[in-house]
């Protein structure tokens, strides 16, 4: 069921994609180059992140089939091993990014390792449970501030010239584009087709030889890691960070809601639930409170999973055939 | 008494008294979970419903705590009737259960959650009850009737659930649904049916915890949270579904909980239970005593 381009023409190469995508953010950079008020990079940044994290659980949960509930978990780590070494070493972003990526991939490593031997369902629990654990040790991490939290001081310009958010903004969307090329480059490889043979039939796939652990235990750590890059530039965004802020709950549903709007077989799906929503959530933020708007997100997922259970680009699959 | 021994005593007495409440909490997952296969995620959730269904009924009309969870009974099976019976429509029936269903929990312990706080508020509540405040005290022991209550209601509770499951046919066939569906059809007896019954059961048990979980401490509608992990470490570690381990495992829990409060702070207690969860998946998935995964 990979593959949404119409039968006549060949789906676009690996390499032509990056290239497109390359070409993508390089026009958006040009762009925003012209644009002055920085409210547009503040709601553009919550966008990217939103895309950056939908691609990184659908890599895990969309291929794989396996649901990770711990999204605020590798996000807040990420932010908070960022906060901490840039407290520490005063770091630039590029290598707080990577380091809040290596520590989450490394998590990611053991979380899969432990329990995905198991049906899908106990990691799941477990990574719900993750998500608790870690904020309990945070909350008691007192160099971050510990459950008080702590100012982070953004710098009022860009290396790129420009203001610091514009250059947050860049940051993001670099990290959400790869996170894309990253993710369609995998549906396409043979480890995309094995993921895709997991989520389908697991028993079947490990008796023609799909190496289902290996793949599984993969996935997972490269699912995290990009979720811990999503959080690095967080604390530079927000400017105070504490624990209620980085474990907020509405990150981990639309995380997941995101990608089951849009549908979770290929990669685009992601990218459209991300964007639909996060408008949404944007609009609906200066109209009505915060809480209601985290009910539609709420209703607009149990909705899909119940009536429309591939998404939006199975609704339009539908239509087609 | 040594002062430190005394101490202990106390924190593992508390920590037992804190594990009865765990099992109630636990007991609608050891159900739905452990013998149905439905990953209710949201049954936390309705704990914290069922705690401000009883805080209404004693705010307004000064009913009993524990009598009003008890008069909570029959809507919340109606409720856990529905619930089944939508998951069975949506998921089970077209045999996507996986994905599709812990999203579709998820969903639905979120939505609880935000709603609970558009119509209730986000304040902590409290109840009014003559057990809540006086404290029992024997031979240095202190037996606070604010956990002491709760703990024996538990236990009747699941002692009552496992009477029921064991004895009557309806609880045999809920057993045997968890063992077997398929030869249950071939009995003649509907799988659908009988697991309509027990998860309404599964979700009449969380007005009774809920109750008990005002009784023990303020609540307020995002709290359920913090049971998720427990509780699922709990079924997990006592075997799924079986109701023996699943007691011993939140004893083990709650004690472990209580020491650690104790002697080191309170807010590690929450990543006791992952401590507990991870190596039980890892090492003995079967938990305490129970059912191979």
């Amino acid at each position: 069921m990979t593959g949404d381009a119409p039968l006549s023409r060949p789906p676009m190469g690996t390499l032509a994609f990056w290239c497109w995508a390359a070409a993508f953010t390089g026009v958006v950079y040009l762009a925003g180059r012209w644009v002055t008020n920085d409210y547009v990079f503040f709601a553009g940044y919550i966008v990217l992140q939103y895309v950056l994290l939908a691609t990184a659980w659908n890599i895990l949960g969309g291929y794989a089939g396996y649901v990770n509930f711990g999204t605020a978990a590798f996000f807040a780590i990420g932010a908070y091993i960022s906060t901490a070494l840039n407290k520490w070493l005063g770091l630039p972003l590029p290598a707080l990014i990577l380091a809040g990526a290596a520590v989450c991939g490394l998590i990611g490593l053991l979380m899969g390792g432990l329990t995905l031997k198991l049906q899908g369902v106990f990691f799941s629990i477990a990574t719900l449970a993750l998500a608790i654990v870690t904020q309990a040790l945070i909350t008691n991490w007192e160099y971050v501030g510990g459950a008080a939290g702590a100012y982070v001081i953004r710098p009022s310009r860009g290396p790129l010239g420009g203001s610091y958010v514009e250059y947050l903004f860049y940051t993001m969307l670099l990290l959400a584009t790869l996170a894309v090329c990253i993710a369609r480059t995998v549906e396409r490889s043979a480890a995309g087709f094995g993921l895709a043979a997991i989520r389908d039939d697991e028993a079947a796939a490990e008796a023609a030889g799909v190496p289902t652990m290996k793949l599984k235990v993969a996935t997972t750590v490269l699912s995290g890691a990009l979720m811990g890059a999503a959080g690095a530039p967080l604390p530079f965004f927000v400017t105070y960070l504490d624990p209620p802020s980085a474990f907020n709950l509405a990150v981990a549903v639309n995380t997941i809601a995101m990608p089951l709007v849009g549908g979770t077989a290929t990669w685009i799906g992601p990218v459209i639930g991300a964007v639909l929503l996060s408008i949404v959530q944007e609009a609906a933020m200066v109209t009505i409170s915060s809480a209601v708007n985290l009910l539609l997100v709420g209703l607009i997922m149990i909705g899909f999973i119940t009536l429309a259970p591939n998404g939006i680009m199975g609704l339009l699959r539908g239509r087609r055939r | 008494m040594d002062p430190l021994l005394e101490l202990l005593l106390n924190a593992v007495v508390a920590g037992l008294l804190l594990g009865a409440f765990y099992a109630a909490v636990a007991v609608g997952i050891a159900i739905a979970f452990g013998m149905l296969d439905i990953p209710n995620l949201a049954h936390p959730a309705f704990v914290v419903m069922g705690a401000f269904a009883v805080w209404l009924l004693n705010d307004a009309f000064g009913l009993d705590p524990i009598l009003a969870g008890i008069l909570c009974l029959p809507p919340f099976f109606l409720l856990g009737v529905l619930l089944y019976q939508a998951y069975y429509a949506c998921f089970e029936s077209r045999g996507e259960n996986a994905l599709q269903g812990l999203a579709f929990f998820f969903g639905i312990l979120f939505v609880t959650e935000v709603v609970l706080i558009l119509v209730i508020g986000a304040d902590y509540r409290t109840v009014a009850a003559p057990y809540i405040g006086p404290n029992w005290r024997i031979g240095g022991i202190d037996l606070p009737l604010r956990m002491l209550v709760p703990a024996l209601v538990s236990l009747l509770m699941i002692g009552g659930l496992h009477l029921l499951l064991t004895r009557s046919f309806i609880g045999r066939a809920i057993l045997a649904v968890s063992q077997d569906p398929l030869a249950l059809q071939l009995m003649g007896a509907s799988p659908v049916r009988t697991k309509r019954l027990a998860f309404g059961l599964s979700i009449a048990t969380a007005a009774i915890a809920g109750a008990l979980l005002i009784i023990i401490q303020p609540v307020e509608p995002s709290i359920g949270r913090e049971f998720i992990g427990r509780a699922f470490a709990v079924v997990v570690l006592g075997g799924m579904g079986s109701f023996v381990g699943m007691l011993m495992a939140a004893m083990v829990l709650g004690v472990t909980e209580s020491l650690v409060a104790t002697l080191f702070s309170p807010s590690w207690a929450p990543a006791i239970a992952f401590g507990f969860l991870l190596p039980t998946l890892a090492i003995r998935a079967g938990g305490l005593m129970g059912r191979k995964l």
